[in-house]
């Protein structure tokens, strides 16, 4: 029996790991769960639609390539962080947003939100709001509130309403009969989306519930405080974007903090100053603003939150 | 608090069965589990390190070209943590050697050469092993100090993988009683099938064995986990219920890795935590694994010492894989020549599960008393994602179940952060592997957790002699 010595890999354990779960698979798994909200986008607004989506993923790999591509890390683009980073931005743009404001925003989420901290996984603060809050600050005609209903139509976003006095039945709000941002118009999409996420364990459940319940909460005390005011905690959970963000801006991953508890405060956190933009600032639509700022909190979070280890501190 | 309300608290004690995070790997089991155990021919040499278990190693009683009996001691055991080792045939004693472990560590260890006219004791000592209830149950009366003297004296250590002296275990300080033995039939490592086949073919052995570690220790109660996806075994389990005034239990426990931790189990049968850093008996529990169990009761019922046990050769990278009974001291390469070799497609072999075991670089390395597993993966099964950066996705910290932030362990001992690595509880880690397992960036976080538990270890040491 002299069959030949095979060559032996040796590496540290484990020797195993769960089968086919990389970075790019998570990804992809995002990417599904916004399919509902794409669809419905280009279902309410025209295939208009469908080319800003695609661009703004195309120009978002485009300029990680070309990023990457200068620091020798090519290899870097195929985790499909960028397409879903240009994807998310989109979603977050009036319908018949200008295709140079899209450049321009998936030029700044990739170079400035991205790439400058040393890429996917070094970045602080979450790239899509990045380029979202470059392009409100850039090009405000084209991102202001009239910005998001169409030339020719009669109407404004529900945000927009409410500051007038004004109220949308509820039904219109979760079904995206509204104006609004690609993403954001139709709540139950964004919970299709959303659940299948949480089906699918690709992120956890902590930041989503977290913001959702204390946007509730805060709600409900607005409506205590103001009983005659137009909005209930209903229309403050199905508006303005606030499931869409819950979901899919507020979850990625690298910009908030890594443990359950640590989680929950970051999602508590967003809501609250969503809330707070929300009722007392110029931008109704402070979901990207209380990210943004939550991105900055999130070191000082993780420092905060030491999982206690089974059996007490060492 | 009086000493009796401790003890009257861990006999009621009760878990669900359950213990928190953890990861369920496919289980692997169906290469071998349902090939019975066959004795392996004994084999010309045997190499035994003289240092198989924790603490100080054993030395050599014996000279060069002395010949020995079966289970004649050949080396005592030194100080008070060690186990003295045993002839596992008749033969001739070689010279001492040098031998490198799967963990890395070069140790002394004696050749012996098999006597060509002596015959095999395996498939006698097997036999001796599987036998009935009633063979086991007169042994049970034999007293507690003369026991443990059987079981210091055969060099008995935990058969789970620490090797720890079972006597130094069955033997707590004063102040530290035991209440409950726990034996660990859990096996929860992929692939590895050796503990399931010994609780089949000789549960009158655990259970013996059980009942005799219980009287040493003086405990009231023995639970018996046993994963439920055995559930052979725990039937055999069932089938005898010894003489003995404690309670006894066969515990069926959901299918999870790692439910053989000793502190998952704990947790999972009594609901008790062990503190961190603590060890079983602070709890007032001891943990056996069930073959240390079933050698237990052939040292006491046919004086046997520890010479033998079983392995399980398997996985996709050979060609047969068996549940063999071996002579400690064989080269890992006999055992797969046994099973017709690896397959060509093979590409790791390890000495032990896939979890926790350590990847071997030669195959001649000896069968320990604490090596229950032989896994040949193949290039398909160890394949892991291509690291990329961390992406805090939390996978990791699901899965840890001390509760650990991996993730922030890995990035502070990437960053040489041994602060931040100290106050995240890194010393805490078992590296039990189950947030490497399941991170999709492909980061060797259980390295990083070694390479950092070494370096803090380091730091004490050093503080300590400044
Ligand atoms: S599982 Fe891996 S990628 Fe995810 S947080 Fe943990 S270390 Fe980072
Ligand atoms: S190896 Fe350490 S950090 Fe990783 S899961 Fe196990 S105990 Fe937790």
């Amino acid at each position: 029996m002299d069959a030949p010595v095979p060559s032996l890999d040796v590496a540290p354990s484990p020797h195993v790991s769960a089968g086919g779960l990389t970075t790019a698979s998570m990804m992809r798994e995002v990417m599904i769960g916004l399919l509902p909200v794409c669809g419905f986008a280009v279902y309410r607004f025209g295939p208009g639609v469908l080319l800003r989506l695609l661009l703004a993923m195309g120009l978002c790999i485009g300029f990680e390539a070309l990023f990457m591509g200068m620091r020798g890390r090519v290899s870097a683009i195929r985790d499909g962080s960028a397409a879903l980073t240009g994807l998310i931005f989109a979603l977050t743009l009036p319908p018949t947003v200008p295709l140079f404001v899209i450049a321009v925003g998936s030029l700044v989420s990739i170079g400035l939100g991205k790439v400058v901290f040393g890429g996917l996984g070094q970045n602080i603060f979450n790239p899509a709001m990045v380029g979202r809050a470059f392009v409100t600050a850039a090009f405000p005609a084209s991102m202001s509130a009239a910005a998001f209903v169409p030339d020719g139509m009669s109407g404004a976003t529900p945000l927009t309403l409410a500051r007038a006095g004004e109220t949308l039945p509820l039904v219109d709000l979760t079904t995206g009969h509204c104006w609004g941002s690609m993403g954001e118009v139709s709540a139950v999409a964004c919970l299709l989306g959303g659940g299948y996420l949480m089906w699918r364990g690709a992120m956890g459940w902590q930041i989503p519930l977290a913001v959702l319940a204390t946007s509730v909460l805060f709600g409900v005390f607005r409506h205590g405080v103001d009983p005659t005011a137009p909005w209930g905690w209903t229309h403050e959970l199905m508006a303005g974007g606030l499931c869409f963000g819950a979901f899919f801006i507020a979850t990625d991953p690298v910009s908030s903090p890594v443990s359950h508890s640590g989680r929950l405060m970051y999602g508590s956190g967003v809501a609250i100053l969503t809330w707070f933009f929300r009722s007392f600032s110029g931008y109704p639509e402070g979901f990207m603003f209380a990210v943004l700022l939550m991105n900055a909190a999130t070191p000082l979070i993780n420092q905060l939150h030491v999982t206690r280890p089974v059996g007490g501190h060492v | 608090m009086s000493a009796a309300a401790p003890l009257r608290q861990s006999i009621r004690a009760e878990g669900t069965g359950w213990f928190p995070r953890g990861i369920h790997p496919p289980e692997e089991k169906l290469h071998s589990r349902y090939r019975p155990v066959m004795s392996l021919p004994a084999p010309a040499e045997v190499r035994l390190p003289l240092s198989q278990h924790a603490g100080a190693p054993a030395s050599l009683i014996v000279k060069s070209g002395e010949e020995v009996a079966q289970g004649q001691c050949i080396a005592e055991a030194v100080g008070m943590v060690s186990a003295p080792l045993h002839a596992p045939f008749d033969a001739k004693v070689g010279r001492p050697v040098k031998i490198t472990l799967p963990n890395g560590r070069r140790v002394d260890a004696i050749s012996l050469t098999r006597k060509p006219e002596g015959a095999d004791p395996g498939p006698r000592l097997w036999q001796e092993l599987c036998s009935d209830a009633k063979s086991f149950a007169t042994c049970l009366e034999m007293p507690a100090d003369i026991i443990l003297d059987m079981i210091r004296s055969a060099g008995l250590v935990g058969m789970g993988g620490a090797a720890f002296p079972t006597a130094v275990k069955l033997s707590p300080p004063k102040d530290k009683p035991i209440q409950c033995l726990l034996v660990n039939g859990c096996e929860c490592e992929p692939y590895l099938t050796a503990d399931d086949r010994l609780m089949r073919e000789a549960p009158a052995a655990v259970l013996a064995g059980a009942v005799l570690a219980a009287k040493v220790l003086n405990a009231g109660r023995i639970d018996i986990g046993v994963e439920d996806n055995k559930p052979e075994a725990i039937k055999a389990l069932r089938s005898w219920r010894p003489d003995w005034p404690g309670r006894m239990r066969v515990r069926g426990l959901p299918a999870k890795y790692p439910m053989g931790g000793e502190k998952q189990l704990i947790r999972a049968v009594y609901d008790k935590v062990i503190p961190t850093g603590g060890l079983p008996m602070h709890v007032g529990v001891a943990v056996i694994n069930v073959s240390t169990a079933a050698a237990i009761a052939h040292a006491v019922r046919f004086r046997r010492p520890l010479t033998h046990r079983v392995v399980s050769v398997t996985g996709p990278g050979v060609t047969q894989p068996n549940n063999l009974w071996v002579p400690i001291g064989t080269g890992s390469d006999q055992l797969i020549e046994f099973c017709k070799g690896l397959t060509p497609s093979v590409g790791r072999v390890l000495s032990g599960g896939p979890m926790m075991g350590m990847a071997l670089s030669e195959l001649t390395v000896p069968v320990t008393k604490g090596s229950g597993g032989i896994v040949a993966l193949r290039a398909e099964e160890t394949k892991r994602p291509e690291e990329t950066a961390c992406v805090r996705c939390g996978r990791c910290v699901d899965a840890c179940p001390l509760h650990l932030t991996p993730a922030r362990l890995g990035q502070a001992v990437r960053h040489r952060r041994w602060d931040l690595a100290a106050r995240e509880n890194l010393m805490a880690c078992m590296e039990c592997g189950c947030c490497a397992y399941q991170c999709p960036a492909g980061i060797p976080l259980v390295q990083l957790m070694r390479t950092g538990k070494t370096e803090l270890r380091k730091r004490v040491t050093r503080a300590g002699a400044a």
